[in-house]
């Protein structure tokens, strides 16, 4: 057990900090300062009220997008199409946010929110029934899944979600019963990710659908042997990735956006794919990675003005970030591999 | 004149914190068959993928006709005239048998390959070391026997004077393995040494001008086949003495509990490999399925523990048609099933110990309630099961992986025998195991038999078959083809129906 906390805690610190280190070296390339990048990075991520709360609040969703991935990884599913189900589950939760009238928050909220994320999971299902009844690669059509989806959400918006006599294409305004209300001025959405965090890592340790998508994802001839279904553990398992998926969609619109523009959507399903693999594949480990990345996020901006970056060193960081943190882990991968060809001693040994 | 054709000199190598070798000094003269012995686990592999290049040792080392050849470099190895015969084939199934051979270094007339070339000198080979084989054979059809007989003479290609044999007669039919072991006789007549891995003891004794003993990396003794006896060797092997006889009381075979009736089942190829099979097993007994590997015997299994769908016919567990069931209503109707292949089928190998134990019974209690499971349930009776199994571990946290072969089957066993089931369908129990633990398992199936449970043992090694079944099922291209008495049988008999022959 030792040895996983240095690999699972060490690998993505340090991970981190090589990123750091480089992307000082790109930023002083650009002649700018790297170190006052860096303050504002903190000062502003993290130090001032207004920049914690944009972080805390882009980390929760981060964190929620995260463990969409991670339990599919979990179940040996890689749900590239998170994507695809963010943005389902977000328009599915804003027309309901803005069509239902008349309900108080404590019906209202929560009936959208469950309204999104079964979006979501039918999203994501569908790609883990085509994988159970067809064999279709869960990567291809959660891929293809995602360009469906985003034709379909721009169409809607532009036609029957359309809130007419605007210059610019969106759905009218979220109603205020299915806004989520700040806790002593800070985001709940956080609060609630983290809760599903440590939700969805308990399902994993101790209920039996745990234990069948762990037996799944690790082994699928012996999960067959013991007698799970390894057919419904793939369904279920991109209907969960996908509701959660779809949710995150949900608790952005409710937070964060109040009306459904695709653009405001962009990557949240693909930054999730970075928490994920930063976390290991771990719920509760993902956290502190989601909450780092946020900040850079929101204070993104912040350093382009008063540090003079282009925005898109931020994402140069972003992708450092992943390349280093999983680079060690495919490296060992391979080295394994290569190892397996050499070594294997007589049989079953 | 220095006879000396490979010497080894205080080997070491060490796997995290295993050591797999461990000082190890060695000689092979030429012409002189050298078998390496020991229990799985025991560092024989280790040690010929050192001389071979495959592994590079810690320290020691490796001389050959004088020359010291450099650690852990393959194409060295063979430069140096070293060759091997890996215990899986390394053969290309489409290509005939001559361009197999010439794989890799082919004779060629400007920039084709010339064929005429390629099958005089497999000719020329196979006269010179007596390898009788047709160039033109496609490897595919060929029998595992004279698929083994294309990779020695792949390794003779090379100008070897020294032949590893690693665990060469595992697939074979007693008859091979008569052929193999004159093929090394002569091979040894013309001047090349071999080393050869088995943990047959039988083959040793017949085969072998010296054998060496391995144990936990060390080497622990050399002797001559004259001065030894099966007992001597085993008593060298595991360090304490071995009683071969188990305790084996007459069987009170009862009524019929797997009722097999003229069952078709397909391979993964989508070729018949059950072909119309009928059986019956008793509560009570232990029936033996013999057969060479690649008779139908996984195929069989596989379909009567619900893992593979069958085509045609019927089988009833227990008077209950059980055609078309799942692994898991197999399972519930009563019968306990040890696959053949452990690691891809019977266990999880980053799951721990403890989860393992209980892979087939998470659902039920006192291992969960409803949708919780109770892991302090799970941990404890694990560590019972630990403990009545003899499973080596400091503790049923580490994950499965980190035990050894014989360990990991004890764990199949303590799961699938503590279940209370009427049935137990045991594929290959024993297979790359060591002789303790091969003793124990087998002691453990004939406990089962004789509190009543019926018993299908199906095994590749005539000697457990012969040694604990009650009756004897030979299996041969799908079907059973005798079924025997063991007491009034001989091995040449059964090889012979092994190998197709009619009675």
């Amino acid at each position: 057990m030792k040895l996983k906390v240095t690999r699972d805690v060490l690998v993505p610190i340090a991970s981190v900090l090589v990123a750091l280190a480089i992307g000082a070296i790109l930023i002083a390339s650009q002649g700018h300062s790297p170190m006052t990048a860096y303050h504002v990075l903190i000062v502003k991520g993290f130090q001032s009220t207004a920049g914690l709360q944009s972080t805390l609040s882009k980390a929760g969703i981060l964190i929620m997008s995260g463990l969409a991935i991670t339990i599919g990884l979990r179940a040996g599913l890689f749900n590239i199409g998170a994507q695809g189900q963010v943005l389902s589950g977000a328009l599915a939760f804003t027309y309901v946010g803005y069509r239902l009238h008349g309900l108080p928050i404590w019906i209202h909220l929560p009936v959208a929110l469950v309204v999104g994320a079964a979006f979501g999971a039918l999203v994501g299902g569908f790609a883990g029934f085509l994988k159970a009844t067809r064999g279709v690669h869960e990567v291809i059509s959660t891929i293809m899944l995602n360009s469906i989806m985003a034709g379909v959400v721009d169409y809607l918006t532009q036609n029957q979600f359309r809130l007419q006599g605007q210059p610019n294409t969106r759905t009218p305004e979220i109603l205020h019963s299915a806004r989520l209300p700040h806790i002593f001025g800070y985001p709940s959405g956080f609060l609630i990710a983290v809760l599903l965090a440590f939700f969805v890592s308990w399902v994993l340790k101790k209920t039996t659908t745990g234990f069948e998508f762990e037996s799944v994802g690790r082994n699928r001839n012996a999960a067959w042997y013991a007698g799970i279904s390894v057919k419904k553990t793939i369904v279920l398992g991109m209907l969960v990735s996908g509701a959660i998926a779809g949710f995150t969609g949900a608790i952005f619109s409710s937070e964060t956006t109040g009306y459904f523009v695709p653009a405001f959507y962009s990557g949240i399903g693909f930054d999730g794919i970075t928490v994920a693999l930063l976390g290991r594949a771990n719920p509760k480990a993902l956290i502190p990675g989601a909450i780092f990345i946020g900040g850079m996020r929101s204070a993104q901006s912040a350093i382009q003005f008063e540090a003079g970056v282009a925005p898109d060193i931020i994402n140069l960081l972003l992708a450092l970030v992943l390349f280093f943190a999983t680079a060690p882990f495919l490296a060992k991968l391979l080295k394994s591999n290569a190892k397996s060809i050499t070594t294997t001693s007589g049989w079953g040994s | 004149m220095d006879t000396t054709l490979l010497r080894i000199e205080n080997l070491s190598k060490t796997f995290a914190t295993v050591k797999a070798n461990d000082n190890i000094s060695l000689e092979v003269n030429k012409g002189e068959v050298v078998a390496l012995l020991g229990e799985n686990g025991a560092g024989k592999s280790t040690l010929v993928k050192s001389v071979f290049g495959l592994v590079k040792p810690d320290s020691g080392t490796i001389t050959i006709k004088g020359e010291v050849i450099e650690a852990g470099d393959t194409a060295a190895a063979i430069r140096h005239g070293i060759g091997m015969v890996h215990q899986h084939f390394q053969l290309v199934p489409v290509m005939s048998v001559a361009e197999n051979i010439i794989l890799g270094d082919e004779p060629h007339k400007g920039a084709f390959i010339s064929y005429a070339e390629a099958r005089e000198s497999v000719k020329e080979l196979s006269d010179k070391f007596g390898l009788d084989i047709d160039p033109d054979a496609i490897v595919e059809d060929l029998p595992v026997g004279l698929q083994q007989r294309v990779e020695i003479l792949k390794a003779l290609r090379k100008n070897v004077d020294l032949l590893i044999l690693d665990e060469p007669t595992a697939v074979l039919t007693p008859q091979e393995i008569e052929e193999l072991l004159q093929v090394i006789r002569n091979l040894s007549s013309q001047g090349v040494g071999i080393i050869f891995i088995t943990h047959k003891l039988r083959e040793v004794l017949a085969v072998a001008d010296r054998i060496v003993v391995l144990r936990n990396g060390k080497s622990v003794g050399t002797a001559t086949p004259k001065e030894s006896t099966e007992s001597s060797l085993a008593q060298l092997m595991i360090g304490r003495e071995v009683i071969f006889r188990l305790d084996k009381k007459e069987a009170k075979p009862g009524a019929v509990v797997l009722e097999i009736d003229d069952l078709y089942v397909k391979d993964d190829r989508k070729l018949m490999s059950v072909n119309g099979l009928s059986l019956s097993l008793h509560a009570g007994e232990i029936l033996g399925v013999a057969g060479v590997e690649g008779n139908g015997q996984r195929e069989l299994v596989e379909a009567l523990t619900g893992m593979r769908p069958t085509v045609k016919g019927s089988f009833s567990i227990l008077g209950e048609v059980a055609i078309g069931k799942n692994p898991h209503a197999i399972h519930t109707m009563g019968v306990s099933h040890v696959p053949e292949d452990r690691e891809k089928d019977g266990l999880i190998a980053t799951l721990s110990i403890d989860e393992n134990l209980v892979l087939n019974q998470y659902k039920n209690p006192p291992f969960a309630k409803g949708w919780i499971r109770n892991i302090a349930a799970v941990n404890s009776y694990a560590a019972k099961m630990i403990e009545k199994f003899d499973v080596r571990t400091p503790s049923g946290k580490y994950p499965i992986n980190s035990l050894s072969g014989g360990n990991k089957q004890k764990v199949v066993i303590a799961r699938e025998m503590s279940q209370d089931s009427k049935i137990i369908i045991a594929s290959q129990p024993t297979r790359g195991i060591d002789i303790g633990s091969i003793e124990f398992i087998h002691n453990q199936l004939l406990a089962s038999r004789d509190s009543g449970v019926a018993v299908l043992l199906v095994s590749a090694e005539l000697d457990e078959i012969l040694s604990i079944s009650d009756r004897i099922a030979v299996m041969y291209g799908g079907k059973i083809v005798a079924i025997l008495d063991p007491h009034d049988v001989d091995r040449t008999q059964i090889g012979r129906l092994m190998a197709g022959a009619t009675q």
